[in-house]
């Protein structure tokens, strides 16, 4: 925010009691919940919201598609911790945000999005840019509204902000007709937010608190499972205490990593489909296992039937719901994950002594390590994300979409800190990636920022190198280029003899062209042995980076746990 | 097996959207929904009876409609002492010498003849749902033309005791 805007801001701030607008009070009311930054598009049914965000200066991403908007508001909220904002018009603006909604709303990320609409007498009668966005989005919102009475606005964005952030986070949308927007009314932010159908509980019981310390001290093999519950409450420091001071090996869902430091002896890695041996292992095996914000994904478990049979399961999360959806929990804990570690923390039972299961684990950990053939003429993916992780001395901000890619970057880059990985887990999203990594480097301006993309899914949003260019916005984009959508193709040739359906891509763009077609500083690398000097000039390069980088085209990702097996029956566990 | 659910919700545009949406993307099995105002105009109040194959399927239906903002409280009233009725309307082939038969038949259900036209008369029967398809099942082999049902609508009976049962002595009596 310049100084010029945050002059206007606090003007407009003293005025509020004044008459304005329902676009004006919204730019107030982002205002004071301390947006930084809007990422939007402008259509028919938003201009008074734009015409107010011009007036006011307001920090404005123009994105060149809404998906780039949305997914650049999902990365915001994941590295800065506050909700992402994005503001489109009604109809194929709002439509075309529908992906990233459903991407937050899985993934529980908070968002808010201010989507247009035609003027109230218009709607249901299929006018011009009309879409009946709440009904469209109402199963993939935390909650939404639409504006009906422009006094309602101040109130709505108010428990927009609360819902998207509070309990279990997630995305929350309002539709905001055109006449609303144009329409005057008292603007009053300081009504308390009064929701009786939403209190989330925070505080768990103790007694729960009790029974699941307790069940720890009786245990010979506990595990704690960490999630992404984990990163929301911003519970790292006591995870940490807790793990460190109960001498727990400690499993990650994929987007948990990073909740637990990566490099920790007590690490195991990552859990599930592509996960290590020993992590799946030390599931199918535990007597106690503690799941910490983490929710049973069907990616996570395997065959349900084979899940966990010797354990005792314990389940911290702060959406009810969670407990025993999946998985029949005997020590249910509903509560913020953060407030739960404080509690076991701050309770004083007899620790547990688990150093034979430690050496099990330890024996594993050496037997079945991550392995790839390293080959000297042509690069390995995972190859490629030992040198992007040495490259970055483990502290950038990665973000990826979903595929091959990821699963080479989950498992080979060591996440130590909270806020550094943004990938779509859930949902997984192709476009997620790239525009993720601009909505990551806006909240963490002065972070490596790479971008970890397959060739597939970068093709979906390429358009965003638009705001790349126009802003000279650092993001590094490594492009895994395999020619192909590399975990469909996996799937193809394991499960459907190789028949390749649509899944090679028998042309490609030249990516480097198509960088400096945005003025983007654009390599290729083929050999191997560029690639670690290559890999240093670009990410000390002052500016934006693409870099194509040719890896092996039939690498698969190994070790994985096929569909309806269970975390025992992993596959490729050794070369 | 079949439980009776109660829920109040704000009396917002969309809430049965919001509900029965959550119903069919769960894949949870309602047999009844009904819904409308409550003493207060701004809430509404909500009966549902699902069928769930066990106790983790019901322990999801709860624990989701809670989880709406616009839903302020849920409850399996299945196992307290409720009221539950339900309406039905049955119009049933009647030629002029079965009227007579179809009436008293009617009669120990409580029903009434609330329209009689030249080869059919309709019943209205008020009562829980074994009541209401007995009458049904009886009604059967006449021949039904129409039957419109409104579904269970149920809340919990007011308490019988008096909290201060015991009666307290004090030395003045």
């Amino acid at each position: 925010m310049g100084p010029e805007t945050k002059e206007m801001q606090d003007r407009e701030l003293k005025d509020e009691s004044q008459e304005m607008t329902g676009a004006s009070m919204l730019i107030q009311a982002l205002a004071r919940e301390n947006v930084e930054v809007v990422f939007g598009y402008p259509g028919g049914a938003n201009l008074t919201t734009y015409d107010e965000i011009y007036r006011t200066g307001m920090h404005h991403v123009l994105a060149r598609h809404e998906q780039g908007a949305v997914h650049a508001a999902e990365g915001y909220a994941r590295v800065s911790g506050n909700p992402g904002v994005c503001i489109v018009t009604s109809g194929p603006g709002a439509t075309n945000v529908v992906t990233g909604i459903a991407d937050a709303m899985i993934d529980s990320l908070p968002l808010v999005v201010i989507t247009g609409q035609v003027a109230t007498n218009a709607i249901g009668t299929d006018a011009f840019q009309e879409a009946d966005v709440i009904g469209v989005t109402m199963p993939i919102t935390k909650h939404n509204f639409q504006a009906r009475e422009v006094e309602d606005l101040p109130r709505m964005i108010k428990e927009a902000f609360h819902i998207a952030s509070t309990g279990r986070p997630g995305p929350v949308l309002i539709d905001m007709p055109k006449d609303i927007a144009a329409a005057s009314g008292i603007f009053n932010y300081d009504q308390p937010v009064e929701l009786p159908g939403y209190q989330p509980t925070v505080v768990p019981n103790k007694l729960q608190i009790k029974k699941l310390a307790d069940a720890l001290t009786a245990a010979e093999k506990p595990v704690v499972l960490t999630g992404a519950g984990v990163l929301h409450a911003g519970g790292s420091d006591e995870l940490y205490e807790y793990i460190t001071k109960q001498q727990i090996p400690a499993a990650s869902t994929l987007l948990g990593l990073g909740a637990f430091p990566g490099t920790h002896d007590l690490s195991l890695g990552m859990v599930g489909m592509h996960g290590t041996y020993t992590a799946n292992m030390a599931l199918h095996e535990s007597d106690l296992l503690i799941s910490i914000g983490a929710r049973f994904d069907d990616r996570v478990t395997g065959a349900l039937k084979h899940f966990a049979p010797n354990a005792k399961v314990a389940h911290i999360d702060i959406d009810p719901a969670e407990i025993g959806k999946n998985i029949e929990t005997e020590i249910p804990v509903v509560g913020d994950a953060k407030e739960a570690l404080r509690m076991l923390n701050e309770y004083n039972g007899t620790p547990g002594d688990f150093t034979k299961w430690k050496e099990q684990l330890a024996a594993w950990q050496e037997e079945y390590p991550l392995w790839y053939h390293e080959e000297k003429d042509y690069l390995k993916p995972q190859h490629l994300m030992e040198m992007i992780y040495e490259e970055t001395k483990g502290e950038a901000v990665v973000t990826t979409d979903v595929g091959q890619h990821q699963m080479w970057a989950a498992q080979y880059y060591k996440f130590d800190r909270p806020d550094s990985w943004v990938t779509s887990g859930g949902l997984g999203t192709m476009g997620f990636g790239f525009p993720s990594a601009i909505g990551a480097q806006f909240a963490a301006p002065d972070r490596q920022v790479v971008a970890v993309l397959g060739d597939a899914g970068f093709q979906m949003t390429a358009q965003e190198m638009s705001i790349l260019q126009e802003l000279n916005l650092p993001v590094k984009i490594i492009l895994v280029n395999n020619a192909s959508l590399g975990m469909v193709r996996q799937w193809q040739e394991l499960f459907y003899d190789e028949r390749y359906s649509n899944s090679i891509f028998p042309i490609q763009p030249d990516f480097v062209k198509m960088a400096e077609a945005y003025n983007i500083k654009g390599w290729k690398i083929e050999d191997p042995k560029e690639m670690h000097q290559a890999l240093r000039d670009a990410l000390t390069y002052d500016g934006p980076v693409l870099m194509d980088c040719r890896v092996e085209k039939e690498e698969n990702v190994y070790p994985m746990i096929a569909p309806g097996k269970g975390h025992h029956e992993m596959e490729g566990i050794k070369p | 097996m079949k439980r009776t659910i109660v829920a109040t919700v704000n009396n917002s545009s969309g809430v049965m959207n919001r509900i029965t949406g959550l119903f069919a993307r769960r894949q949870f099995n309602i047999e009844s929904i009904t819904v409308g105002m409550t003493e207060n105009p701004d809430i509404s109040r909500m009966t549902f009876v699902v069928n769930v194959d066990n106790e983790r399927g019901l322990d999801q239906v709860i624990k989701q409609l809670n989880k709406q903002v616009d839903v302020l409280k849920v409850r399996d009233i299945t196992d307290d002492s409720i009221i539950e009725r339900e309406l039905a309307l049955v119009k049933v082939v009647a030629a002029p010498q079965h009227r007579g038969e179809i009436s008293a038949l009617a009669e120990p259900f409580r029903a009434s003849v609330v329209d009689v036209g030249r080869e059919s008369i309709t019943l209205q029967v008020t009562g829980d749902q074994q009541k209401v398809e007995a009458l049904i099942d009886l009604l059967k082999p006449y021949g039904i033309k129409e039957l419109a049902r409104t579904g269970i609508t149920a809340f919990k009976r007011g308490p019988v005791k008096s909290d201060f049962e015991t009666p307290r002595y004090s030395i003045l009596n």
